[in-house]
């Protein structure tokens, strides 16, 4: 496919990690955060990190929306469903994370709730108007890439007056959780991949003051294998010369000031909420969207008087630490054996962009 | 969750800000509510039925060729 194929070539990505070994300097560690779970799913689905030198390590970050959605947000929506007989429409993703007392949607779902899984955040809207007689409730979630598309739903659904559509909006904000992580002392990073849709939609202009006040560079890097690779060589050549700018690979889809449009229709319909848990990185202050008060009558939260739920993490399970880079997947003892993509105990399991998805089906079985 | 397919736009209609666009072969419509402007022929970043982004063919031309000369540059 255009855009796609000619961004796999493997003998392009053969001398662009012949040159990142060629260049990465003896005697120091590079540690090179990969912010998406499409870096990671990309650095592991075409052996990129094999072809690294011994000295380069990604640590995986916190850019899967399904991984860092406390379980208390999912139990919540069970409530929506099993209290409220909501029709839940949800992305696929969601379906089968853990939510509390070894729950989950797609269990749910199996003791009769109404709990569909929609295409696009629209298809919510279409369900609300097949069924007038129904509340209909769409479980939105995601980066900035993924709020657009329900900012547009908010707007359509308010100039359509549908009285049994609502959103619980759970969208969260990548340049918060990146300032959270290179704050926290506990995680070395040299370098940041910076995330490529979210950009689109954001700019690299936005990642500015995260680069100055922590000295990091950050490279906005596309989700294809030669994107990955080039984008850890400018990483690599900004360390090796003691720059921390911010610089864009991925120049075919990113600008600096990003999608306004896109930006607009989210200021209009969406304010920033004062804190949200993420799971991992506990509270945060400012890195959470909600909906903004003139569209009050389509927020599920006020129209059910939704409250915060407390749900203990499994205690064995350290996605935690894994979304905090602190941890490797393989660390954990449930890896593999208690807990499998078929079978998931942890989020970054369940979701395919999930590092510990990403390890159990490349990495797994690495001599 | 925030991966995003290329697709060509093959048809348009601006006043419903629809498309319909080609996945490799597989039709499918989608909103361009989210785009300025937009034309057939374009390739559009696809996610989640709606088009996100427009790629740039030069911008995308250009990469090619930085990958070409780093190519050439590899030890």
């Amino acid at each position: 496919m255009k855009y796609l194929d000619e961004f796999r070539d493997g003998a392009t990505a053969r001398a662009l990690a012949a040159t990142i070994r060629n260049e990465a300097l003896t005697g120091r560690e590079y540690r090179l955060m990969e912010f998406c779970g499409g870096h990671t799913h990309a650095i592991f689905r075409y052996g990129i990190k094999d072809l690294m030198p011994a000295n380069l390590r990604f640590v995986h970050g916190p850019g899967c929306p399904v991984c860092v959605l406390p379980a208390g947000r999912i139990e919540a929506a069970i409530k929506l469903v099993e209290e409220h007989q909501v029709i839940l429409c949800t992305y696929a993703d969601l379906m089968r994370v853990p939510a509390g007392k070894k729950d989950s949607l797609h269990k749910a779902k199996a003791r009769g709730g109404d709990i569909r899984m929609i295409y696009s955040a629209t298809d919510a809207l279409g369900i609300a108007q097949a069924n007038p007689d129904r509340q209909v409730v769409f479980f939105a979630i995601g980066f900035e890439t993924t709020t657009p598309p329900t900012a547009a739903v908010l707007k359509i659904a308010h100039a359509m007056e549908l009285k049994n559509f609502s959103v619980y909006c759970n969208h969260v904000l990548t340049p918060p959780a990146m300032a959270h992580i290179l704050d926290s002392a506990e995680t070395q990073i040299d370098g940041i991949l910076g995330p490529s849709h979210v950009s689109s939609v954001i700019g690299s202009c936005a990642y500015a003051s995260c680069c100055k006040q922590y000295k990091t560079p950050i490279v906005i890097a596309g989700f294809e294998p030669l994107d990955v690779l080039a984008s850890t060589l400018m990483l690599l050549r900004q360390i090796n010369t003691g720059r921390h700018e911010v610089e864009n690979q991925y120049t075919r889809v990113v600008s600096s000031t990003g999608n306004e449009k896109a930006q607009a229709l989210m200021r209009d319909t969406l304010v920033m909420r004062a804190l949200f848990e993420w799971r991992g990185l506990g509270r945060l202050p400012d890195s959470a969207m909600q909906i903004r008060g003139t569209y009050a009558d389509l927020d599920a939260e006020k129209r059910f008087a939704m409250q915060d739920i407390e749900v203990a993490e499994n205690k064995g399970c350290i996605c935690p630490a894994v979304l905090r880079g602190v941890s490797d997947p393989d660390a954990c003892k449930l890896f593999g054996t208690v807990c499998t993509p078929e079978d998931p105990k942890g989020a970054c399991m369940v979701s395919s962009e999930g590092a510990c998805a990403a390890y159990y089906s490349y990495g797994r079985r690495r001599a | 969750m925030c991966l995003a397919v290329p697709a060509r736009i093959i048809s348009l209609d601006s006043a419903a800000n629809m498309a319909v666009v080609d996945l490799d072969g597989i039709r499918k419509e989608t909103s361009t509510m989210l785009l300025d402007s937009v034309k057939v022929g374009d390739y559009v970043l696809l996610h989640v039925g709606f088009a996100l982004e427009v790629i740039n063919p030069d911008e995308a031309e250009r990469t090619l060729a930085i990958f070409a000369e780093m190519r050439a540059d590899a030890p």
